[in-house]
């Protein structure tokens, strides 16, 4: 009986997004309060009912309530209880439900923070959100229901959750990811209502940016989340693969990345309006490609989910429908958007011009490298894949020149600046660099590399420009810190995101460069030399856990015969499924990564195993963190707030301006 | 006005030559790095130079797998049920890797005439056929249930 309450409720959210896709709409445009007052309650409607239905599915799983097929898919009585709820989103069905309830949560946070915002925009976004909405929830019931039963005869046992996925990464890294990408829908619906209302001003601009910058924040925090998970996780020793999966987040942070910026120009300048407004759609569309890709199996991945063309087919028709329809308003509406604002061919807006077309090429090309197999087999019917060295090939050149500009930008003015000016503030930088670029790698690690030069050497040339920039910004103030404090908080924003960007490189380029694998058969007792560290294996025993079993492995490892540690590798058999996984034990460090995967044991006692030395790694998600926390301090900036209430009160002030006019 | 069209003109010219040479370099990077798709039936039948790095998939055949005691060096033989092509490889095995699964191998023929792979890739869910895989079989003519049950029988 509770299973069909979910499903219940699922139709009644359903209803409800209907309701919310129209009924504000149209008061909107025949300017109708009441339906326009009606987006807040509905909205709340829809989050209440998406919320109990997914509560119930997690209380589905809680029991061991096998009669609901997807619970009976991906659950087992063995499974330990954090692993029951999360099973929530660990097969198709529920982690829609997932997505959906994440953007139900989105639209409540838009209800609720919205107070300052005319009722008409903000009905129109909640409009087009509930249309959205009502999409997805639409596909749910139609092709991939969580709640289907398994009548007449449930089994007795479940088939449990696919051991990989057994995790703390896969409690966290999904409900992050789609947190993020479905934060990009909000950009888009503010777009969208900016197109309907045909107000495409300064307002609109500084309305959307805290929830780009925040769509953003949580979305770099998703796809770092994915990389540490599946470098520790699978234990092959990378943290990017270029993995058709993969890459649609990272398209869509490449779009996101691009609209924050040129957001900026939007609110600041007035001009990029038309830009603007196509990025908003990018980036959702590039939202609703990574569904796409994961949920048709149209192409070969880790994350695939088992395939079924119907709802390939189905989500294609909500992107055709959703990006078509949105390019078709943009093409209608693109006229009425002129820019009266010039600018010189130094000045902050074209290097911030620079940033977007870097980034939409990076975008585009890492777009096609993902679905050029698809396209190919389509018309040659030869299956073919693009391996990594395509994608590194052309996004490293493209990010080295997108580092070159970022160091800058901040630096430059709006509308123009010498370039006497900029060559005066960054000659000494560009040296200094140079310097620490080639000297840092030599020093710490002792060896040359051009990549770890190249990726040190842009690192210093962003934080010694960012330096500069900060004492030029309390140079003439009586004391630092006070001016310090006077600086705006999206300044520091920026600022951090930016360090963030070379804390990236630097894990980036001295992990390429200074890594160390090997895969070796190890009997007990023997040891192996990797990168100046000894790992010695001391032998292997049987391990328990509550629903596997297996081996244990100990290796200790040694420094200049000073010991480091035990690692403790497992290899397991989960007994439901009967799929063996492997446990990768890690030495985690600032400065490096000690890993060690375990294969499989010979008749001799031996053992194969892949040992990693791996400097610097964990600097590449301090990057992200960096530009998370920055994204998020800037979208805080009270520079938001207190502009909005003056808009209010002049808005306030035009609408009883015209009532007088009309009595 | 006129000194700020040619500005305008020399935005949208350093735009279109960027795009351009990007262009170009994505076509010339994607073509070097195609690697095409053989089943093991193309591969006996002589389609494939020594030293052109493919693609291999089908089924792991049932009793080919011969892994060396001193070494991390296996063999096994991938199979689309009408041909065999034996697989050489030296490292450690995806965990899902297993006789009678599906298996994409990635490598080159040698001059020997061996298959050696430099990257074996299994399925994570043990439910789901690769593309690759079942397009092997398909093109053989065979399934993978018909097999499985025979396998039973």
């Amino acid at each position: 009986m509770i299973p069909e309450l979910g499903q219940f409720s699922l139709i009644l959210a359903f209803c409800l997004s209907v309701l919310l896709g129209t009924l504000p709409l149209i008061g909107a445009s025949r300017n109708h309060l009441l339906w326009m007052n009606l987006c807040r309650p509905l909205t709340a409607g829809v989050f209440v009912f998406l919320g109990i239905s997914i509560s119930i599915l997690a209380y589905a799983f809680a029991t061991d309530d096998f009669s609901v097929q997807f619970v009976a898919q991906h659950s087992n009585t063995l499974l330990p209880i954090q692993y029951k709820l999360t099973a929530v989103w660990g097969g198709h069905e529920g982690s829609f439900l997932l997505w959906t309830f994440m953007l139900g949560g989105w639209m409540l946070a838009v209800s609720v923070f919205s107070k300052s915002m005319p009722i008409d925009f903000v009905a129109r976004v909640l409009g087009v959100l509930g249309i959205l909405c009502a999409a997805y929830i639409l596909f749910m019931l139609a092709t991939s229901n969580p709640f289907d039963r398994i009548v007449p005869l449930p089994p007795a046992d479940g088939a449990d959750l696919n051991s990989a996925l057994q995790d703390f990464g896969f409690i966290i890294h999904p409900p992050t990811l789609y947190m993020g990408y479905v934060g990009f829908s909000v950009v888009f619906a503010f777009a969208i209502a900016a197109l309907l209302s045909g107000r495409l001003d300064a307002a609109w601009a500084r309305w959307s940016r805290p929830w780009a910058n925040v769509a953003w924040a949580i979305l770099t925090i998703g796809i770092a989340l994915g990389s540490w998970w599946a470098y520790y996780e699978l234990g092959w020793g990378g943290w990017w693969a270029w993995d058709p999966v993969e890459n649609p987040p990272l398209i869509t942070w490449l779009f996101g990345t691009a609209l924050i910026h040129s957001l900026a120009v939007t609110e600041k300048r007035g001009i990029f309006k038309s830009w603007t407004v196509l990025l908003a759609i990018l980036a959702f569309s590039g939202s609703l490609l990574g569904t796409f890709i994961t949920r048709s199996g149209l192409l070969t991945s880790v994350h695939a989910f088992a395939s079924d063309p119907t709802r390939g087919f189905f989500i294609l028709v909500i992107l055709g429908v959703a990006v078509g329809g949105s390019l078709l308003l943009f093409a209608l509406r693109a006229p009425m958007m002129k820019s009266e604002a010039r600018f010189d061919l130094v000045s902050r807006e074209v290097l911030i011009l620079g940033n977007n077309v870097l980034l939409v090429v990076a975008a585009a090309s890492v777009f096609l490298g993902t679905l050029f197999p698809m396209v190919y087999q389509a018309i040659t019917d030869d299956l073919i894949s693009i391996g990594p060295p395509y994608f590194n090939a052309i996004f490293v050149p493209l990010m080295i020149l997108l580092v070159l500009l970022l160091a800058v930008g901040p630096l430059c003015r709006w509308k123009r600046t010498s370039i006497a000016y900029l060559s005066r503030q960054l000659g000494k930088v560009v040296l200094a660099s140079l310097a620490l670029g080639v000297l840092i790698p030599l020093v710490v690690l002792l060896e040359f590399s051009l990549a770890a030069t190249v990726s040190v050497a842009l690192a210093a040339w962003i934080s010694l420009s960012l330096l500069g920039d900060l004492a030029n910004k309390t140079a003439n103030k009586s004391s630092r810190a006070k001016a310090l404090k006077a600086l705006p908080l999206s300044y520091y924003g920026m600022q951090i995101a930016h360090l963030g960007a070379a804390v990236m490189l630097i894990g980036i380029g001295l992990t390429s460069a200074f890594s160390y694998e090997k895969s070796v058969l190890l009997s007990p007792g023997q040891s192996i030399d990797l990168g100046n560290y000894v790992f010695m294996f001391n032998g292997s025993t049987a391990v328990t856990g509550p629903n596997y079993v297996g081996n244990e492995a100990d290796i200790s490892v040694s420094k200049n015969d000073r010991p480091i540690g035990n690692l403790k590798p497992q290899r397991r058999l989960y007994l439901a499924s009967g799929t063996p996984s492997t446990e990768m034990a890690i030495d985690a460090g600032f400065f490096r990564d000690l890993f060690v995967t375990l294969g499989e044991e010979k008749e001799s006692g031996a053992w194969s195993m892949t040992i990693y030395v791996k400097p610097f790694i964990r600097w590449i998600w301090l990057g992200a963190i960096f530009m998370a926390f920055g994204g998020v301090i800037a979208a805080g900036d009270k520079r938001y707030r207190r502009l909005r209430k003056r808009e209010l009160e002049r808005a306030a002030t035009e609408l009883s301006g015209e009532l007088q006019t009309a009595s | 006005m006129e000194l700020h069209r040619r500005k305008r003109l020399g935005i949208i010219l350093f735009i279109t030559a960027g795009l351009s040479v990007a262009i170009g370099l994505t076509l010339y990077a994607l073509s070097q790095n195609i690697d095409l798709f053989f089943t093991p039936t193309q591969i006996a039948a002589g389609e494939v130079q020594a030293g052109q790095r493919i693609r291999v998939g089908g089924m792991v055949k049932e009793g080919s797998f011969v892994s060396a005691e001193d070494s991390l060096k296996v063999s096994f033989a991938a199979t689309d049920y009408a041909n065999d092509v034996t697989i050489y490889y030296e490292g450690i095995l995806p965990d899902l890797f297993r006789e009678g699964q599906g298996v994409v191998v990635e490598g080159a023929i040698d001059a020997a005439g061996l298959f050696q792979a430099s990257r074996v890739l299994a399925k994570h869910d043990e439910n789901y056929m690769s593309v690759e895989v079942k397009a092997a079989l398909d093109a053989a003519g065979a399934t993978a249930e018909n097999h499985t049950s025979l396998a039973e029988n």
